[in-house]
C-alpha cells in the first residue's frame, strides 16, 4: 500500500480472472451450469440475480472456497493471471490471499477489533513491526468507514459489534490482506443507507487498483457501482456485459424482467 | 398392604383421572373441542397430576420422617443398663432393628404366626434358636428388653404404614375428585399444567441441592469429631503419615496432597496434549471414513474399568519404568511409582479430555473457519487463531473435569504408585493419594471413635474443598473468557 494516489482515468479491459465451462455440483444438485465469465482488471463486476441461482457458488469457485465443502465438486477452467487456479501445483491457501473474500453472512473472530483486522497481515507477514501494524488496521478500519466507530474500542471483541458493523469489519480485514482481488458476498446486506454509501465509496476506490467482484440484489447498487454487469439465472450465465446496456438495453427476455422486477 | 401395591393404585388413579378429565372437558364443550380454553389432553394431564404428585410427595417426605419417628419411640423403652452393657445406644437399636426384621421373616417363612411373633417371651422360647431356623443370625442371645423393644418396633411401624396408606389413597382420591370437578370448558388447564410442570421441575433441581448439603453436612460433622480429637495444626501442616491404631498417629495431610497432586500433574501431562491434539485431528483433518471408526476406537477407553487400568499400571507399566529407566538412571528400583499412576491414568483421560474437546471443536461454527481460509490462512493457522480461542472455555471445561477425575482416582493409584504416603521429588518412587487413604483407613475392623478412622472423613472433606475450588476456578475462567469475546 505504498501508492495511495488516486486516479480516476484507470485503464479497464485487460483480463484478471477467466472463466471457462464452470460446472459445480453439490453432491447430485447442479448448482453451475456451464458457465464463462472474463473478470477484467480495475473493473467492478456485479453478479445479480434470484436468490439460490448460484451466484455465491460461482464466486466461492474463484478463490476456491468450494474445496472446504465435502460434497462440492468443481469442473472447468478458471485462469488468475493466465494461471490455472485449480492446477495441483497451486496452493489454494496462497491463490487465497490474492483473491480475498467478504461473506454473505459477517463473520469476525472471537478476538479483539485490532486482532481482526490484524490477522490477514500476520500470517502473511505484512508488516515488519507494530507501528507498521497500527498504520495498517487504522487503514483498513478508514476504508472500511469504520473507525470513528471502532477507534476507541480497537480491544475490545469484534463479536461485540452490531450487525452492519461486523460486516465492515469483515470488509476492512479483507482489505487489510491487500489482495488483488476481492470477493464481496452482498456486502452492504446488512448495512443503512450511510454505510453503504460508505462502502460503495470504498469500492470505487479500490477499483483503482484491484478488480471487485460484488453479489448484490440491489439493481441500483449494481447500476451505481459496476463497470460490468453478469445475471445470474437457475445456475446458468444468461448475460453478462456492460453495466449500463444490461440495465438498458437487455439482450435476453429473462435479464429484462429481472431487472424490471418480473422474476425473482 | 405393600407399599407397591398402594402407588399402583395411585398410578391407575391417575390414569383413570386422565381419561375421565379429558372426557368431561369434552362433554361440558358440548363435544366441540375448539371452544375449550386448552386442549382436551391438558383437562386429563391436569387431573392425572393433582391425583398422583400430591400423594407421592406426602409419601417420600412420610417414608423419611415414620422410622425416626418409630425409632425415637423405642429407644425410649430400652433401659440405661441395657445401653451400658451393649457399649452404645447405636449398637442396641441395630439389634432390635435386627430381630424386628427376623421376625417379619420368620412369619413370612410359616415358621411363626402373627400372634406369636406379637406374644413370644424370651422366657419361653429360645428366639436366637427359632430365627437361625429361618436363617436370621444373631450374634448373641435376644435378651427381654431388646425382644420387647423390637416387637413394639414391628406394631409402630405396621400401624405407621396402615396409617401412611389410608392417608395416601384418601389424598389421592380427594386431588381426583378436586381436580375432576373442577374441569369445565373454561377452567385454565394449561396453565395449571404449566405451573404443575414448573413445580415438579423445582422439585428435582432441590433434591439435587439438598443432598450436595447433606452430604457436605454429614462430612462436617464427622470432621469436627475427628478435630475434637487431632489437633487440626498436625492434619493440615504434618509432614508425616503414619497412622497406628495403638495411638500416638501421626495423620499428617501433606504427603497425601502431595502424591495426589503429583500423580494429578503427571496424568494431566499425558491426557491434555495427547487428548487435545486428538481431538483436533479428528474434528478438523481426519477424512468422514477415518473418522467413522477412530472415533469409537478412542472411546473405547473410557469404557475399561480403573482396576483394568490398575492391573496394566501393575504388571506392564510398573515393571518397564523400573527396568528401562529407574534402574538404569538411579533412581531407585521400585515399580510402584508416581510415574507409574500417573502415566495410566493419563492414558485413562484422554477420551475425555478429546471426546470433549472434539464435541466443542465440533460446534465452532464453519462461517469461522470459512472467514479465516478466505483470508489465505493454512489450516493450522485457522485452528491455532481461530478455532482454539473459540472453543477455549469448553476445553478448559473439559480439562477440569479431566482434573477432577484424576483427583479422585484410586484404584489405578493403588495398584500403581503404591500406599506409602511420602514426600518425595523423584518420580520414581513409591507415593499414595488422598482418596487411596480415604480406602485404607475405613477398610477392615474400624473404630469410629478413633482418629485414625475419623481422619477419613477429614480428608474427604478436604477433597470436596479442592473439587470445588477447581470447579469455581473453571466458571471463574469461563466467565472472563465469555466476557472478553461474546
Ligand atoms: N453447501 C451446499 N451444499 C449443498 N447445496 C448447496 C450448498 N450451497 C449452496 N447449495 C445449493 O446451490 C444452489 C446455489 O446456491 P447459492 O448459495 O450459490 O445461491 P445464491 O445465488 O448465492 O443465493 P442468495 O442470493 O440467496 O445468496 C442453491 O440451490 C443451493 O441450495
Ligand atoms: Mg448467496
Amino acid at each position: 500500500m505504498n501508492d495511495m494516489s488516486v486516479s480516476r482515468d484507470v485503464d479497464t479491459g485487460e483480463i484478471k480472472m477467466r472463466a471457462r465451462g464452470v460446472e459445480v455440483f453439490y453432491g447430485d444438485t447442479h448448482a453451475i451450469k456451464s458457465v464463462d465469465v472474463d473478470i477484467e482488471d480495475k473493473t467492478v463486476t456485479a453478479f445479480i440475480g434470484p436468490s439460490g441461482c448460484g451466484k455465491s457458488t460461482f464466486l466461492r469457485c474463484l478463490n476456491r472456497m468450494n474445496d472446504t465443502i465435502d460434497v462440492a465438486r468443481v469442473k472447468g477452467e478458471i485462469t488468475l493471471d493466465g494461471e490455472d487456479i485449480y492446477d495441483p501445483k497451486v496452493d489454494p491457501v496462497q491463490l487465497r490471499a490474492k483473491v480475498g473474500m467478504v461473506f454473505q453472512k459477517p463473520n469476525p473472530f472471537p478476538k479483539s477489533i485490532y486482532d481482526n483486522v490484524a490477522y490477514g497481515p500476520r500470517i502473511h507477514g505484512l508488516s515488519t513491526s507494530k507501528g507498521e501494524l497500527d498504520e495498517i488496521v487504522e487503514k483498513s478500519l478508514r476504508r472500511a468507514a469504520l473507525w470513528d466507530e471502532a477507534k476507541d474500542r480497537l480491544q475490545e471483541p469484534g463479536t461485540g459489534l452490531s450487525g452492519g458493523q461486523q460486516q465492515r469489519l469483515c470488509i476492512a480485514r479483507a482489505v487489510a490482506t491487500n489482495p488483488e482481488v476481492l470477493l464481496m458476498d452482498e456486502p452492504c446486506s446488512a448495512l443503512d443507507p450511510i454505510a453503504t454509501a460508505q462502502v460503495e465509496e470504498l469500492i470505487d476506490e479500490l477499483r483503482t487498483r484491484y478488480s471487485v467482484v460484488i453479489v448484490t440484489h440491489s439493481m441500483q447498487q449494481a447500476a451505481r457501482v459496476s463497470q460490468k454487469t453478469a445475471f445470474f439465472h437457475l445456475g446458468e450465465l444468461v448475460e453478462y456485459g456492460e453495466t449500463g446496456k444490461i440495465f438498458t438495453n437487455p439482450d435476453d427476455s429473462r435479464t429484462e424482467s429481472y431487472i424490471t422486477g418480473r422474476i425473482g | 398392604m405393600p407399599l407397591l401395591w398402594t402407588v399402583s393404585i395411585i398410578l391407575a388413579l391417575g390414569v383413570v383421572g386422565y381419561v375421565m378429565g379429558r372426557k368431561r372437558a369434552v362433554a361440558t364443550a358440548g363435544g366441540n373441542a375448539r371452544i375449550l380454553h386448552s386442549l382436551p389432553g391438558y383437562y386429563g394431564t391436569n387431573v392425572a397430576i393433582i391425583t398422583i404428585v400430591p400423594a407421592l410427595l406426602v409419601m417420600a417426605v412420610w417414608l423419611i420422617i415414620q422410622p425416626i419417628l418409630v425409632e425415637t419411640r423405642v429407644t425410649e423403652m430400652i433401659p440405661a443398663s441395657a445401653i451400658e452393657e451393649a457399649g452404645s445406644r447405636g449398637l442396641v437399636m441395630s439389634d432390635v432393628r435386627r430381630v424386628a426384621g427376623g421376625l417379619d421373616t420368620a412369619i413370612e417363612q410359616g415358621a411363626l404366626t402373627e400372634d406369636e411373633a406379637r406374644s413370644i417371651r424370651t422366657e419361653f422360647t429360645n428366639v436366637r434358636d427359632t430365627l437361625a431356623g429361618v436363617g436370621v443370625a444373631l450374634g448373641s442371645d435376644v435378651t427381654p428388653e431388646v425382644l420387647s423393644a423390637a416387637q413394639r418396633y414391628r406394631e409402630l411401624s405396621r400401624s405407621g404404614n396402615l396409617f401412611m396408606t389410608i392417608t395416601l389413597l384418601t389424598l389421592a382420591a380427594l386431588g381426583f375428585l378436586y381436580s375432576y370437578a373442577r374441569t369445565n370448558r373454561d377452567f385454565r388447564a394449561r396453565n395449571w399444567v404449566e405451573a404443575s410442570v414448573l413445580v415438579i421441575l423445582m422439585l428435582a433441581s432441590t433434591i439435587a441441592i439438598l443432598t450436595t448439603v447433606g452430604i457436605v453436612l454429614s462430612m462436617l460433622w464427622d470432621s469436627w469429631n475427628f478435630f475434637q480429637l487431632y489437633p487440626w495444626q498436625q492434619f493440615f501442616f504434618g509432614l508425616e503419615w503414619r497412622p497406628s491404631f495403638e495411638g500416638g498417629s501421626e495423620l499428617g495431610l501433606i504427603p497425601l496432597l502431595w502424591g495426589t497432586m503429583y500423580i494429578s500433574l503427571i496424568a494431566l501431562l499425558v491426557a491434555v496434549p495427547v487428548g487435545l491434539f486428538a481431538a483436533v485431528y479428528m474434528a478438523e483433518y481426519a477424512s468422514k471414513r477415518v473418522r467413522s471408526f477412530a472415533k469409537p476406537l478412542i472411546e473405547i477407553l473410557a469404557g475399561i474399568p480403573t482396576i483394568v487400568y490398575g492391573l496394566f499400571a501393575l504388571i506392564t507399566v510398573g515393571p518397564m519404568l523400573r527396568d528401562y529407566f529407574a534402574e538404569p538412571l538411579g533412581l531407585g528400583s521400585s515399580s510402584s511409582s508416581v510415574m507409574t499412576a500417573g502415566i495410566v491414568m493419563g492414558i485413562m483421560l484422554i477420551p475425555f479430555v478429546s471426546s470433549l474437546s472434539d464435541d466443542i471443536i465440533n460446534a465452532v461454527p464453519q462461517s469461522l473457519r470459512d472467514g479465516s481460509y478466505g483470508l489465505g490462512a493454512t489450516q493450522s493457522e485457522t485452528v491455532k487463531q481461530v478455532i482454539l480461542p473459540a472453543a477455549l472455555p469448553g476445553i478448559v471445561g473439559a480439562i477440569l473435569l479431566a482434573a477432577s477425575r484424576a483427583i479422585g482416582e484410586t484404584m489405578i493409584v493403588v495398584l500403581g504408585a503404591g500406599a506409602a504416603g511420602r514426600i518425595d521429588l523423584n518420580p520414581f518412587e513409591a507415593m499414595t493419594t488422598v482418596t487411596v487413604k480415604i480406602v485404607g483407613q475405613l477398610t477392615g475392623d474400624t473404630n469410629f471413635s478413633s482418629p485414625e478412622a475419623l481422619v477419613a472423613f477429614a480428608l474427604g472433606l478436604t477433597l470436596f474443598v479442592i473439587t470445588l475450588g477447581l470447579n469455581v476456578l473453571a466458571l471463574y475462567i469461563v466467565r472472563k473468557y465469555r466476557e472478553q469475546y461474546e
